[in-house]
Order: structure tokens, then sequence, then C-alpha cells
């Protein structure tokens, strides 16, 4: 390709700089974290003595040991769940297409950019009824719910690509629907079922919303709604509340840097898909 | 029925029809598996149907409802009608979030699609390399983490001795430092630098990955003419990647107007309601002040105001795919 030296170099410019914007944040929110507790730190200065015990306080403060518990039960509850759930609707809205496939999608394309916040009200009230509210059921059930307008058309943008005469072959074969989804069909869905696996973990360990209104004790919350809680109680303790952040962040950032190249491409096409 | 009246045939037949009744028969059969298998199918659905309509479509038909009434949550509800839409209209605080929904879109979406673009179109040419790879995973990291998290980072680097300020303070413009979150002109702006510093890494890679289809030929054709890299730009890559471009627009779009854990964390909402937004007032009105009826007026126009923006976007990029 023909490019001038000049552009070269411009562009690497560029994209140092954006990464410099990028990680400036985090580097800040570090260094800040490991100042005296109390005290309002300037900068990027790197403190005299760093206080490392900031993370030991804020991981005591924030009891971080149960907020793990909490969200990964959370997540059990929600992610296994709604993939089986999803890909079941998307198999036979995608694959089988039963009569009335296609208004069954459209009902479930509605809610595709449906802001959680426009059900919130009656959602709470619905959970005061079913006397959930305040159970780690009050997140997990209307997650659940709410995922399956994209889930769904996620696991159908898959099925709709899988050949017919797959399946004929198998039905000559003497497959039942089940087998043929269990033993044909699944198999050849984990790349589709896993990037989807993935962006639900990630929804439910940073959804905030739902947390904050359905779930008083933060302890039974997830990540993101626990740190609401914690910005409202150590706020004024900046180093504190800038260890308790990065705590409760690093969690995603190891799984997030573990299967990099599945994270980058789930999240790119979600937002296609979405 | 149309199908029993062929059975009831006796006496000998020959051979040929004979083969026809049992083509008959097998045809039955088949349709009758078809039909089962079709119960079968719509039984799949079953669960995932249930799930939503329980937590999606039932509390969309209560807020349209309650929408209706004037009800604290606990006492007796009365229908009031419209009144609590008229309300909406007559109430500054209400139209001010909606204004500041729309122009948080500035922030969150315009200006990440267009410096995403910018800066896709510079790195195009090497997006193979070393550097480009790790650039990917560096801008990456705002996607992963809580809004939450990012909202307290930048709540600190945007306070008054926050690390803005020092830069500031450092190239002598010092009349230019505040607390850019609590001043009423700047706060909302300064929210937006949240929103797009999210947003960015999102759209350059979509783009990028949008350019990197485009036929490295066509560039060099246009090189070859003597085009420069202005003239390579709006000539050949930003009609390659409008349909990319839809998609940028469309995901930061919604989250413009759907904006609340940043604005609960950094402002909620203050000061002096600028950068109050609809998500945070339903949450306000629902849960502190316990007006439910208004709440829930506010949510369905809320609703009705991401579809009128999102619907026209979504049919433009859906034309471009002809």
């Amino acid at each position: 390709m023909i490019v001038s030296a000049r552009e070269t170099w411009l562009s690497r410019v560029l994209l140092v700089v954006l990464m410099v914007v990028t990680i400036v944040p985090f580097i800040s929110l570090f260094v800040t974290a490991l100042h005296a507790p109390g005290t309002y730190p300037s900068g990027l200065e790197w403190p005299e003595t760093p206080y490392w015990s900031n993370f030991v306080d804020a991981f005591t403060a924030a009891d971080m040991g149960a907020l793990l518990w909490s969200s990964l039960l959370i997540e059990i509850g929600v992610v296994p769940v709604a993939l089986l759930i999803a890909t079941l609707a998307g198999f036979s809205l995608g694959h089988l297409r039963p009569p009335g496939h296609r208004a069954i999608f459209l009902t479930f394309v509605l809610g595709l950019t449906l802001p959680f916040q426009a059900v919130i009200v009656p959602l709470y009230y619905q959970m005061r009824d079913l006397g959930l509210l305040n159970t780690r059921w009050a997140i997990i059930l209307p997650l659940i719910g709410l995922y399956m307008p994209f889930a769904v058309m996620w696991m159908r943008a898959h099925f709709v690509t899988m050949p017919e005469e797959l399946s004929e072959a198998a039905r000559i074969d003497g497959a039942g629907t089940w087998a043929l989804f269990s033993r044909i069909h699944v198999p050849l869905s984990v790349p589709a079922l896993s990037s989807l696996g993935i962006l639900l973990f990630l929804w439910t360990w940073n959804q905030f919303l739902l947390a904050v209104v359905l779930v008083d004790d933060p302890a039974k919350r997830t990540m993101a709604g626990a740190l609401g809680a914690f910005q409202g109680q150590w706020g004024t303790d900046v180093p504190l509340l800038c260890a308790g952040s990065l705590l409760i962040l690093t969690p995603t950032l190891i799984v997030f840097l573990v299967f990099q190249r599945r994270f980058v491409s789930a999240l790119m096409q979600g937002a296609l898909k979405g | 029925m149309m199908q029993t009246r062929t059975t009831g045939t006796t006496g000998r037949r020959e051979v040929s029809e004979q083969s026809s009744t049992s083509a008959e028969a097998r045809r039955r059969a088949l349709r009758a598996r078809r039909l089962r298998r079709g119960w079968v199918a719509l039984g799949l659905v079953v669960p995932a149907a249930v799930a939503y309509a329980a937590f999606v479509l039932r509390p969309l038909v209560l807020t349209v409802q309650y929408s209706f009434y004037d009800w604290n949550g606990v006492t007796e509800s009365t229908w009031v009608g419209v009144e609590n839409y008229r309300r909406l209209v007559d109430n500054p605080e209400m139209l001010g979030s909606i204004g500041n929904a729309l122009e948080l879109i500035v922030y969150f979406s315009f200006v990440p699609v267009l410096l995403g673009l910018l800066t896709a179109a510079t790195i195009r040419k090497f997006a193979t390399s070393r550097l480009a790879l790790v650039s990917r995973t560096v801008l990456f990291l705002p996607q992963v983490i809580p809004l939450v998290a990012a909202g307290i980072m930048w709540t600190w680097l945007l306070a008054s001795d926050g690390l803005v300020n020092e830069l500031l303070r450092g190239i002598g413009l010092d009349a230019l430092t505040r607390a850019w979150l609590g001043d009423t002109s700047t706060a909302l702006p300064a929210v937006g630098v949240i929103g797009a510093w999210v947003a960015l890494g999102l759209c350059m890679l979509l783009l990028l990955a949008g350019m990197a289809k485009i036929d490295p030929s066509l560039y060099e054709a246009a090189r070859i003419d003597g085009a420069g890299a202005v003239r390579e730009f709006f000539a050949i890559t930003l009609p390659s990647v409008r349909q990319e471009i839809g998609v940028c627009v469309t995901v930061t779009v919604i989250s413009a107007l759907a904006a609340f854990d940043i604005v609960y964390i950094s402002t909620q909402g203050g000061p002096a309601n600028s950068t109050l937004v609809p998500g945070l007032e339903i949450y306000y009105l629902g849960f502190f002040s316990r007006e439910v009826g208004q709440a829930s007026a506010l949510a369905v126009v809320f609703m009705a105001l991401v579809l009128a923006v999102v619907l026209p976007i979504q049919r433009l990029t859906r034309e471009s795919d002809r």
C-alpha cells in the first residue's frame, strides 16, 4: 500500500494519545488509592509512603468477600438459565420455524431498545407483591426476562444460518426434536453460546439500576450495585473510595484480559446485532 | 374431514390404486408429524416467552396503566386520566431532563463516532501492527468495567483538585480551572466526557473492522489518481462504512438517552438539575417522591422518545444495506 511516512507517523501519535487518554484515569485511580486515607492527593503524584493497606481497608469496609460471593450467586442464577431458554427459543424460531414464528420473534424484537428505567417502577411493585424485594431473586428473575430480546435475537441469528440438510439427515436417522437440538445443534453452537455468555456475564456483573432499586442490602447486590453503596458511604475518603473501586473493577479486568479475543469479538458482534 | 374421506374404500383394487392410498396415508402421517413438531417447536419458545412476558411485557403494560393514576404506591390509587401527562408538559424540570438527554447525544454519540472515524481512518493502514493490536485491548478497557466505576474515576479526575485541573494549571490556564461537575454551565458536558471516554474504543474498533473489509485496490487506485488522504476518506472510506456508522450511532444514542449509572454516580442530576436525565427523574419520582403515576407517565414518554430517535437511524442503516 502506498502510504507516506508522515501519515504513518501521525497515525501512530494519534493512536498513542488515545491510549494514554484511556489509561490515565486508571493510573490516576491507582495512584490516588495509595495515598494516606482522608487526604486529597493531587494528580498523578506517587506518594512518599504508599499506603497499600488502603486496599485491605477497602476490602474489609466493603465486605468484598461477601460481595464477590453475592455477584457470583447472581451470575449463576442468571447466565445459565438465560442461555438455555434463549437457545431453545432461538433454535425453534430460527431453525424449526413453527407456525407463527415471525410474529413471536417480532414480539421479542420489540423489547430490544427498551431502557431498563422504563419498567423499573412496576418491577418494584411486582417484586414486592411476590415477596422477593431485598433478595437476589429480585435481580435474577427480571434480568433473565430483560435479556430475552437480545439473547433470543442473538441465538436465532445463529440458528438461521444452520443448513436444513443437517437436520433432515438427523431426522432420517431417527432423531427426535430434542436429540436434534442437544446432540447436533448445541455442539455446533458453542462459539455463539460462549460469546453470548460473555456478554450476559458482563452485563449482569455491571448491572446497577436493578440492584440499587430492588435490593437494599449491598451484600446481596451485584458488584456495580455494591460500588454505588460504597460511594455513598466512603465518598468523602477519596483514597479509600479509589481503592474500593479498583478492587471492584479488577475481577472484570482479569476476566477480560484472560478471554480478550472472545471479549472483543463478542462485544463488537453484540453491538452489530443490537 | 377431507382426510378421512379417502379411507372408506373396500374390495379389490388395482396396484396403482393401492399405492396411491398408501401415499395418501404417508402424506397424512407426515402432516401429523409436522403438526406435532410444530407444537414441540412452539413449546421450546415457552420458557423464554414466559420470562419475557412476566418481566418485560407485563411491566410495560403496567407502566402505561399506572400513568393514568395518582398513586403513592401504598394507599388506594385514583384515576386521573391524562393529568400526569399534562403536568409533565407543564413541568420545566421534566422537560429539562428530556432536553438534557438530547444534549447528551452530542457527547455520548457524535463525539465518539466522529473521533472514532478520524482515528480509525488514520490507523487503518497499519491495523495489523503490534501497536494496533495492543490498542485493541487498551481502548476496550472502558467497555468492560462497570459504568459506576467509570463515574467514580472521572468524578475524581474532574474534581477541583483532580488531574484535569492540575494539567490546566500546569500549562498556565489557571483561569479555566473549576469543579467541572459542580458548575451548572460545565456539568452536562463533563458528564458527556465520561460517556465519550466509555464509547470511543467500541466505535473505533467497529469502524476499523468495517474498514478492513474495503478492497485495498480501491485505495491504490485513488492514490495513483492523485487523491490525498482527505479525498480518499470522503470518496472511499466514509461510504464503505455507512453501516458500521449506523451501528455505532444506534448503540451510543441509546446509551445517551438511557444514561443513568454515570449521572447517578457523578452528579445525581445536579447542580440545579443541570444534568437531570429522564432515567434519573423516573427513579426519583418513583422511589423518593413516591409519585408512581407521574413516574410512569414520564417512562411512557421516555420510551416513545427512544423509539422516535432510534427507529429512523435504524431505517437509514437498513437502506444502506441494499
